[in-house]
């Protein structure tokens, strides 16, 4: 019955891959023979007519002529034969007996890292010019295969699989470890093909088992997990000066300040004014808004999309939009400036590369906000200490006081001194005013008098514009927070999240949080466009199969299985206590911050306090903390957590200590056990 | 937990029988019955019996045993106390030195007898026996896609159940999967008190939150119960009480039971009490550090001193199994009580006492300040972590 299925639309690779797990399972059942796949015509493997088909495999048989119905080919399949020939043929060059010696020590030691991908004529020519220094041999070998690599990329964009599978058998005498290696990289190719829609593309290539090559090349670089090859050895920066140099940078931007400063108005009505939002939505809302009384709510209400934070008038989850500047793309995060949705806030935060601090003008307003325990001052520390050095203050609402220059002056002069105690530089923070809701200011020069008269600096989206893209760390290993988790449209579920290091493909697999679950990538999305690769700083969704919805808990880490995050409950780092009520004692229970997550934890010793400044241990194991001081102290969570330390990573390094709502600590991760 | 007779002698030697009525008495009798004690009691064994001709037939017999007891298991959720011994008393069905466990049950009578009773064993009687401390309240302790139903009993908090539900964020244009997603968490914890919340028993509901998520589950529960009909809900809509709460994890019960609309409900309770003690010994390790010091080494000096005057210890220090240093803790606490000092015994099962068993276990408010025991922990750090480790393993 096999000869008769339905076998066009069926997706080989899954199929064999699954096969070894079927109970009683006849290999005629599911798997089209080798020889049979050859001739079969398969719409999803990128062959985009029958013509084309029937010409390639016209190779099958002509391949010993070297016809020019194919140049790509042709060329690729000269550097196969070459390679070849180079392993087979290659006659050492004759030496004296010391340099002999160094020579097949040499090639043994880059044999040992390259495998036999590189042919031995290629190790022996380049350790000779580099005077069998292993370490340049290796560069210079590994620099050029991936060279090699890229430039056989692109053409090969539309390539058939079967092709590969012709020459192997063509092959004189083939050896068995290389054409493992052969063909799985041509298997690799055909993931390449795919489109993110249909990700499991077959790569079922004449008759060798490719699925298991390409396993066994994976287990050979890293003994844990299994990654195929071209995860494990891309070159993510060269992929990224590739994919992104022509791109506007990207950045993120998130606006924060005490409640009712009037954030997510000023950033609803800097995305009305720049465009991002459409005349018609805006008379909804403004209609809606004037129906229940709230007209100054308009502009919030772009960002504000929940019934309930419509009804309340105050934003309660980071709201996001993204507005274009001339060269910059700026991914707006609207955090909430209450008290009790700072958890909120510092997920939103942990996204930003630079941050807009909204100052509300008016009489007794501004002050409420700067007292002690007013959002102001509590938000600026948060940022300042979860790595956001570039701050825009906005002072808001400045119609309310009449454009006068002395308010302004008054608290930019107080919020300068608390900045800098905060630990912000004083040339990486401006000041602009503005008013959010007549719009003053944001996207054009100073049209009021009032404010005409002494103010010339520039306007908001200047100030946006004029931020620093910080440098993303694309070559480190992948690491990436969930922020969310939802249904995708389709099959399987989202997550989504930025990423904080490294470079993600379709395809890949990757390690889930701290159970280190392997999932795989089905497809990457960001803004709503589907990519094949993202990279660090990006905030996109990832559609993943192979892992249960129920394993993945908002704050977990996503990673790469060849550098796996390290997984722990107890580790030491180093904090400094802000304002506190009460002294930090042993015992004392925290809620831990780091990155999205939050999970309880214990201060479970204090190791020593040490001097703010210099560093120096003060006192061995004090019995407790009190406020402003600095500390190392042992930390421990219920559940195992996935962290990284400070000085390796970072953004994964930090956390945030909290008590009854209120921020008491800002910590680094030193030590993990 | 009824008392039935107490006969203790001169050399403390005795015994003592009770009869356990609530699940939270076997708490209780767990932190009363020490290894090495004798427990008595009602249990079923299963005897096996061999006739004549050889063949043997194995029964179930219900019988009164003594065992000396060796191991204690407690199960925190279910309130079920496991003793494990050696039988010690001549029975028609069980051989001396046989092996049992007894698991104590509800309303049967258990004699306890001890070679020495200490005042705590017999403070915990008194307490035990008391009938006006049972006032139980359940408290929900809520964030957005994680709850706490919590009861919380004289001397235990128990968790009865954690909801944990992944709620989509809102995203452009697609809010209603973030509806959804809480509608579905609201109605897991509404199914949840239901299921866990006795309205014979429980005075007040308390339910906690940030932000506004306590309102919007008051209404949703309200409105489903209309809907459902759920009659029990409906009754009780006078006993549901909305607090502050700064986020949806166990500890934040401190807030709650801080909070001054609770507080002014439940008066004098247990729980209330610790979490009140504790907070008064952080104020004054904040203000005064020189007044206020833990670990067994600093507190014993200032016992030494006569100096303390609030001890806070918790009871698992009680629970360990050696003895002296048990016979220690109890020595330290008549020794503070004798110099007018007032002794706070925490329920290592509320969250304060949880607290306090990670700070050592043991802590003080001095009279005076003693800034001499401050200076003196440089010289001999080890012995301070030595004490402090001992006290975590128990």
């Amino acid at each position: 019955m096999s000869r008769h299925r339905i076998v066009r639309g069926m997706d080989y690779n899954d199929e064999y891959d699954g096969y070894d797990d079927v109970y009683g399972h006849s290999v005629d059942d599911d798997c089209v023979s080798p020889t049979d796949q050859q001739w079969l015509f398969d719409r999803t493997r990128g062959q985009h007519s029958m013509s084309a088909f029937i010409k390639k495999n016209k190779n099958i048989e002509e391949e010993a002529e070297d016809g020019d119905d194919n140049d790509d080919e042709d060329e690729e399949d000269e550097v196969y034969q070459k390679a070849r020939r180079d392993s087979e043929n290659f006659q050492m060059p004759e030496l004296d007996d010391t340099a002999q010696a160094k020579l097949s020590s040499c090639v043994d030691e880059v044999r040992s890292v390259v495998g036999d991908a590189v042919s031995e004529r290629c190790i022996v020519e380049t350790s000779m010019r580099f005077d069998y220094n292993i370490q340049k041999v290796l560069d210079e070998i590994l620099n050029e295969e991936t060279s090699k690599k890229d430039k056989n990329r692109r053409p090969q964009k539309l390539k058939l699989n079967a092709t590969p599978a012709a020459k192997t058998i063509t092959t004189p005498k083939p050896t068995p470890t290389k054409i493992t290696l052969s063909t799985a990289k041509d298997a690799r190719r055909g993931f390449d093909i795919a489109s993110p829609k249909a990700p499991a593309s077959p790569n079922v290539s004449g008759r060798n088992t490719p699925v298991d090559g390409g396993d066994e090349a994976g287990r050979s670089t890293n003994a844990i997990f299994k990654v195929s090859k071209d995860q494990a050895q891309r070159n993510t920066q060269e992929l990224y000066e590739q994919e992104r140099s022509s791109h506007k940078s990207h950045i993120h931007m998130i606006v924060i300040g005490h409640v009712d400063a009037g954030k997510s108005t000023l950033m609803g009505h800097l995305l009305y004014d720049t465009g991002n939002v459409s005349q018609r939505v805006m008379h909804k809302h403004e209609q809606e808004s004037k129906k229940l009384g709230k007209q100054s709510f308009m502009y919030a209400w772009v960002l504000d999309e929940t019934g309930e934070e419509r009804a309340r008038g105050i934003t309660m989850d980071v709201g996001q939009s993204r507005i274009e500047t001339k060269t910059k793309i700026v991914t707006l995060l609207d955090a909430p400036g209450h008290k009790d949705f700072i958890p909120n806030m510092i997920s939103g935060a942990t996204q930003a590369d630079v941050a807009l601090l909204v100052v509300d003008a008016t009489r007794g307003e501004f002050e409420s906000g700067f007292e002690l325990g007013g959002q102001t001052r509590e938000h600026a520390i948060l940022v300042r200490s979860l790595g956001v050095n570039q701050l825009g203050v906005v002072i808001n609402k400045l119609d309310t006081v009449g454009w006068s220059k002395e308010r302004f002056q008054e608290i930019v002069h107080k919020m300068k001194s608390f900045l800098k105690q905060a630990g912000f530089k004083e040339s990486d923070v401006c000041f602009t005013p503005c008013s959010g809701l007549t719009g003053e200011n944001l996207t054009k020069s100073a049209q009021e008098p009032g404010l005409k008269a002494w103010y010339e600096g520039p306007h908001l989206l200047d100030v946006i514009e004029h931020f620093k893209v910080p440098e993303r760390a694309v070559d480190r290993p992948f690491r990436m927070s969930v922020t969310d988790i939802y249904k995708g449209t389709g099959s399987g579920f989202c997550i989504s999240g930025r990423i904080e290091t490294g470079a993600l493909c379709v395809n890949d697999k990757v390690l889930v949080g701290a159970s280190r679950e392997q999932a795989q990538v089905k497809s990457l999305s960001m803004d709503e466009l589907t990519q094949t690769s993202v990279f660090a700083g990006d905030q996109i969704s990832v559609t993943l199969g192979g892992v249960d919805v129920n394993n993945i808990t908002v704050g977990c880490i996503i990673c790469d299985p060849q550098m796996p995050i390290p997984v722990t409950t107890r580790f030491q780092c180093r904090i400094i206590v802000f304002n506190v009520k009460v002294p930090i004692t042993m015992g004392y229970p925290v809620l831990l911050h780091h990155q999205s997550l939050i999970e309880p934890a214990v201060v479970c010793k204090l190791t020593a306090s040490i001097h703010k400044s210099t560093g120096e241990v003060v006192k061995k194991k004090p019995r407790c903390l009190g406020q402003n001081s600095c500390a190392l102290v042992e930390l421990e969570t219920s559940r195992p957590i996935c962290i990284e330390r400070y000085s390796e990573f970072k953004e994964l390094g930090r956390v945030m200590l909290r008590v009854a709502g209120v921020t008491i600590a800002a910590g680094m991760v030193t030590k993990i056990r | 937990m009824k008392l039935l007779g107490k006969y203790v002698d001169k050399g403390m030697q005795g015994n003592v029988s009770l009869v356990p009525e609530e699940p939270e008495d076997m708490w209780h009798a767990y932190n009363l019955i020490a290894e090495g004690d004798s427990v008595r009691s009602t249990t079923i064994r299963k005897v096996q019996n061999e006739t004549a001709t050889g063949s043997s037939t194995s029964s179930r017999v219900r019988t009164t045993l003594t065992i000396a007891v060796e191991s204690i298991d407690f199960d925190t959720q279910a309130c079920v106390l496991r003793l494990k011994g050696r039988n010690i008393e001549e029975n028609q069905y069980v051989k001396m030195g046989a092996y049992h466990t007894l698991d104590l049950e509800l309303n049967r009578k258990f004699e306890l007898r001890k070679p020495e009773w200490d005042t705590i064993a017999l403070e915990r009687i008194d307490m035990a026996c008391d009938p006006t401390q049972s006032a139980d309240v359940a408290a929900v302790v809520m964030q957005e896609g994680l709850a706490h139903v919590c009861l919380i009993t004289a001397s235990m908090t128990l968790v009865r159940s954690k909801i944990e539900v992944s709620i989509p964020r809102k995203r452009k244009g697609n809010v209603q999967q973030h509806e959804k997603g809480l509608a579905k968490f609201y109605e897991q914890v509404m199914q949840s008190i239901l299921r866990h919340v006795n309205f014979e028993i429980v005075k007040c509901v308390l339910i906690a939150s940030p932000g506004f998520v306590r309102d919007q589950f008051y209404d949703y529960m309200f409105q489903q119960a209309v809907k459902m009909d759920y009659k029990v809900l409906l009754d009780n809509k006078s006993r549901f009480m909305l607090v502050h709460a700064s986020s949806g994890f166990k500890h934040s019960l401190r807030e709650v039971l801080q909070d001054p609309a609770v507080v002014a409900k439940m008066s004098d309770t247990k729980a209330l009490g610790e979490v009140k003690a504790l907070e008064v010994f952080y104020m004054m390790l904040q203000c005064e550090p020189a007044k206020a010091f833990y670990g067994k080494k600093h507190v014993l000096r200032a016992a030494e001193a006569q100096s303390i005057e609030t001890l806070l210890i918790s009871d698992n220090l009680f629970r360990c199994q050696d003895v002296n240093l048990r016979k220690e803790y109890v020595n330290l606490v008549e020794s503070v009580r004798d110099a007018g000092g007032e002794v706070k015994i925490f329920s290592s099962m509320h969250i304060s006492g949880e607290q306090l068993s990670q700070l050592t276990g043991i802590a003080a408010i001095l009279r005076f300040p003693m800034p001499e025991l401050e200076d003196s922990d440089d010289d001999d750090d080890e012995d301070g972590a030595a004490g402090g480790d001992n006290s975590d393993s128990d």
